[in-house]
């Protein structure tokens, strides 16, 4: 590798409560890479994500993150954590949203100054969410609000974004606006993207490379290296199956596709409200 | 009616404390802590009967009780998988606690009635003085953490990464409700801190969306409240905490099922 890379994970081990999450585990992520990052629930991928960013060491071996530990408050990173469905009936603007996360660490009142609010609405539109500013987060649709966090991640230029499955609970359509809207931006501004997704196929056109977790291990290649029979059934534990049909590719094990699975064990409950759009 | 100082009193003490209950409440609704705020009054009833017993003035074991118990609270933080409950057992002991006080200290009990219920009536300058402090404390505090506040608020995750610690905001600001609590249970006794401390501000927060202005909103409101609610306890005669709970009541339904243009986009 020429260049420096943003992150790089040298035999590391990441545990929580006593459980290695990861275990071992060592890559490089280049500057300017669009990872996807895949595996089963509870593979780790919140918890490499929360590594990143300072919350969670390394027990074992090194963590570096722009060359440096990883240290809560790094401006240079932008976090879009899993939506929780959190204070549903809140009347905040998504301006004041957005706001509430800028220097949001400092003491003292609240205030917006003139520039930050042309920033936000800067940022608002540069992911197509302008109209969101004045709308309060209760009457958003699932779609409108990953948009509204997604503008908020961007804030302040980050260099690495870390987006913790920004497609959920989204439909279809939604998911595309999302994936091309973050590939867009990440292209203009030379942004290395860790993107976590439960299903690959919706990916398979935006990323460069894929980061398969799973069974305290990890996989960075290319999906043609990475999601093979051989790697996989070493992260599922499991034997796995590779089917590429008709531009998309199923991971298969004893005949179930396991993503599509998890995705419907997931969200078998608690639907989003869309297409409040008439 | 303005001709006597024990209105002229209650106005200035209702004021006080109208100001600091809306705004303290905002962000305890914001928070959805609201009964958190519920106990901590219980548990100052608990800590005023206490301090009657040793020979202590009710205000103090009042602050006392409450400032220990919203710390505990706010220290123990997530780690409660079940809070509600928790709060729940709680709350009815300290209530037990401050039975048992009594049943110590019988003399205490028409004191026990102004703290349950309140008494915002007999308010001398002494207690606008504590009033006025504990209220200039509760704002300074809340002035001083306002900005980690809301983003710990809205978005925990997110501020934990920045760098906000949670834990220690989350203490503080427990800390100023307890503040706010017993200074609002010398206006509507420790029963009724909802009618100030709740009511005014979920109410700002359903017809306003903006922060200042639902803060301004919430302590308006409070503030009217308590004033009208005094006023109509004068003319007719009717125990000033019922009428600001009423007030508070209907200003709450009214705001609540309010007809919304939200489909109008």
């Amino acid at each position: 590798m020429t260049q420096h890379p943003i992150i790089s994970l040298d035999h590391a081990t990441v545990a929580i409560g006593g459980r290695a999450v990861l275990r071992d585990v060592s890559f490089a992520i280049a500057p300017g890479e669009f990872i996807g990052v895949l595996g089963p629930n509870g593979a780790g991928k919140t918890t490499l994500m929360r590594a990143l960013l300072g919350l969670v060491p390394a027990s074992v071996g090194t963590l570096r993150v722009f060359g440096a530990p990883p240290a809560r408050g790094n401006a240079a990173i932008g976090y879009l954590p899993q939506l929780r469905t959190v204070l549903p009936d809140l009347r905040v603007r998504g301006l004041d949203y957005i706001a509430s996360s800028l220097h949001g660490e400092r003491w003292g009142l609240p205030s917006l100054s003139a520039a930050d609010r042309d920033a936000i609405e800067h940022t608002l539109d540069a992911v197509g969410a302008a109209d969101l500013a004045r709308r309060p987060l209760s009457e958003m649709s699932g779609g409108e609000r990953q948009r509204l966090l997604l503008a908020q991640a961007l804030m302040g230029n980050p260099k690495l974004l870390l987006l913790d499955e920004p497609l959920i609970s989204l439909d279809a359509r939604h998911q595309e606006v999302v994936i091309g809207v973050v590939r867009r931006i990440a292209r203009e501004r030379g942004i290395t993207v860790l993107f976590s997704a439960h299903e690959l196929n919706q990916l398979l056109g935006a990323i460069d490379k894929v980061l398969y977790l799973g069974n305290s291990h990890a996989a960075l290649g290319t999906v043609d290296e990475v999601v093979t029979a051989p790697v996989l059934s070493t992260l599922y534990d499991t034997e796995i199956e590779v089917v590429r049909a008709a531009g998309h590719i199923f991971v298969m094990s004893r005949g179930r596709d396991v993503e599509r699975d998890a995705h419907m064990h997931d969200h078998g409950h608690g639907h989003e409200h869309h297409g409040h759009h008439h | 009616m303005f001709q006597y100082d024990f209105v002229i009193n209650a106005f200035i003490a209702a004021g006080i404390v109208a100001v600091v209950s809306g705004v303290t409440g905002y962000f305890l609704v914001m928070r959805g802590q609201t009964f958190a705020g519920h106990a901590l009054s219980h548990i100052g009833f608990a800590g005023a009967t206490g301090a009657g017993l040793i020979g202590l003035s009710p205000l103090a074991g009042l602050v006392g009780f409450t400032l220990i118990a919203g710390i505990a609270m706010g220290m123990m933080g997530e780690r409660l998988a079940n809070r509600d409950v928790a709060i729940g057992v709680v709350l009815s002991l300290a209530l037990g606690f401050g039975i048992l006080f009594l049943y110590y200290y019988t003399s205490f009990a028409t004191q026990a009635t102004a703290l349950l219920f309140g008494n915002v009536l007999a308010v001398d300058l002494a207690m606008i003085k504590a009033l006025s402090a504990l209220g200039a404390a509760t704002l300074v505090l809340l002035a001083l953490i306002m900005r980690p506040l809301i983003f710990a608020t809205l978005q925990p995750e997110l501020a934990e990464a920045k760098g906000v610690p949670l834990r220690f905001i989350s203490t503080v600001f427990l800390a100023l409700v307890a503040l706010a609590v017993a200074a609002c249970a010398q206006i509507v006794g420790v029963l009724m801190v909802f009618a100030l401390m709740v009511g005014p501000a979920a109410a700002a927060q359903r017809l306003v969306n903006g922060l200042w202005s639902g803060l301004v909103l919430a302590a308006a409101l409070a503030v009217a409240e308590a004033w009208l609610g005094i006023t109509i306890a004068y003319h007719t005669d009717w125990p000033v905490s019922f009428c600001i709970a009423l007030l508070s009541a209907l200003v709450y339904f009214a705001a609540a099922f309010r007809p919304t243009a939200r489909h109008a986009h």
